[in-house]
């Protein structure tokens, strides 16, 4: 027995858990599973698609439908997208420092250091 | 509760015989749940069996108004007792829906099969006489294009995948083919001739099939009975199964 569970965060989903492509580090599948797809769903009132899960299917078609029963059965939705996960490139969590800590002391890149006019309302 | 000794026009016949099919057929699709081939398809073939029981409750509903209207000094029925409490010989359902699940292939051309059919019956109910049968069908048709739509992408998969799911669609289509000819044998209580849906049924099945690489077969012997409530052995099971509950706590509610 060779299990090994790795766990992902929303966006941090690395190119070989894609589903379609066997490597090493993906025991617990085989080669009939299907592929892994994320899910997108537009709510009503949004305007935008937001990331509702994942799920497998064999093709787009059955991802969209598999999508419809899974993550809009209690209305959650009036439109869906979905993309093969092999497909979405994540950053690096290990980069993080790097990547999104040099953010932290440039407040100046925040537009509040302006002084605006009486006259300007609503900003 | 004697329903054998009412008596019930066509009309009401006519309610409980769509009614008795999508009941038997949701309860045929629920013993999929937890047993499907994968859990996303588990959740498809549940949610189609609900869709059928809704069906099925709003066809009951309305034949229970109409019962306890016109049996004003009667016993009341309800939607329960109609489906819990008529025995055998009393449900109308199509035979091909008390055929057992067989393997995922049977499952889903049993589905298409008589998706397709509700589909050309229930576009003709829209113009029914009665309007609240009309209005179930329109409310009922949405769903039934989503059922066409998943069972006729499966039906093309399997035909034309893998060997084995090739054998295993034809072995389903050999099996349940004579069943498919009782949609068009009219019941003295059909209030619009059924065999006229017959050419455009073959026509979508035919179509289908091309993409599936199956044949059509060709006729052959059709079994019938079922909207004269002489039913396969399967039946009596699947109603002991089902109504065991009521039948033991009589009344019972949770």
């Amino acid at each position: 027995m060779n299990i090994q569970i790795r766990k992902f965060y929303y966006g941090d989903i690395p190119e070989d858990a894609g589903g379609s492509g066997s490597s090493a580090q993906q025991p617990v599948t085989n080669g009939t599973a299907w592929p892994l797809w994320e899910v997108f769903i537009r709510s009503k009132q949004g305007l935008d698609h937001k990331h509702a899960g994942s799920l497998h299917a064999a093709d787009a078609a059955m991802a969209i439908e598999n999508a419809r029963d899974v993550y809009t059965r209690r209305q959650e939705g009036v439109s869906i997208w979905v993309v093969e996960s092999k497909y979405i490139h994540a950053s690096n969590p290990d980069e993080a420092e790097s990547f999104y800590e040099p953010a932290a002391d440039k407040v100046y890149r925040h537009p509040s250091f302006y002084d605006l006019p009486d006259e300007v309302k609503h900003m | 509760m004697h329903f054998q000794f009412i008596t019930l026009n066509n009309h009401l016949q006519y309610i409980l015989f769509l009614a008795d099919s999508t009941l038997i057929l949701s309860q045929r699709n629920s013993e999929w749940c937890a047993h499907g081939p994968i859990l996303e398809q588990d959740i498809a073939i549940t949610n189609i069996s609900l869709d059928l029981l809704g069906q099925a409750r709003n066809f009951y509903q309305h034949a229970a108004n109409l019962l306890n209207q016109s049996n004003a000094n009667g016993e009341t029925v309800s939607e329960d007792s109609l489906a819990y409490l008529r025995n055998e010989r009393e449900f109308k359902n199509l035979l091909i829906t008390e055929l057992p699940n067989g393997d995922w292939a049977q499952t889903i051309l049993r589905q298409f099969f008589f998706s397709v059919y509700q589909h050309l019956l229930y576009s003709r109910l829209l113009k029914s006489e009665d309007k609240q049968i009309a209005a179930i069908a329109e409310k009922s048709l949405k769903e039934i294009t989503y059922h066409i739509k998943w069972s006729r992408e499966w039906v093309v998969r399997l035909g034309d995948g893998t060997e084995e799911s090739n054998r295993r669609i034809k072995a389903a289509l050999d099996y349940l083919w004579m069943y498919t000819g009782e949609f068009f044998i009219p019941a003295t209580f059909e209030e619009s001739d059924p065999s006229s849906l017959r050419e455009q049924w073959l026509e979508t099945i035919k179509e289908v099939f091309e993409e599936a690489t199956l044949e059509l077969p060709a006729g052959g012997f059709m079994q019938q009975g079922g909207k004269t409530g002489n039913h396969t052995e399967y039946l009596g099971y699947i109603l002991a199964e089902m109504q065991t509950l009521q039948r033991t706590y009589p009344g019972a509610e949770w």
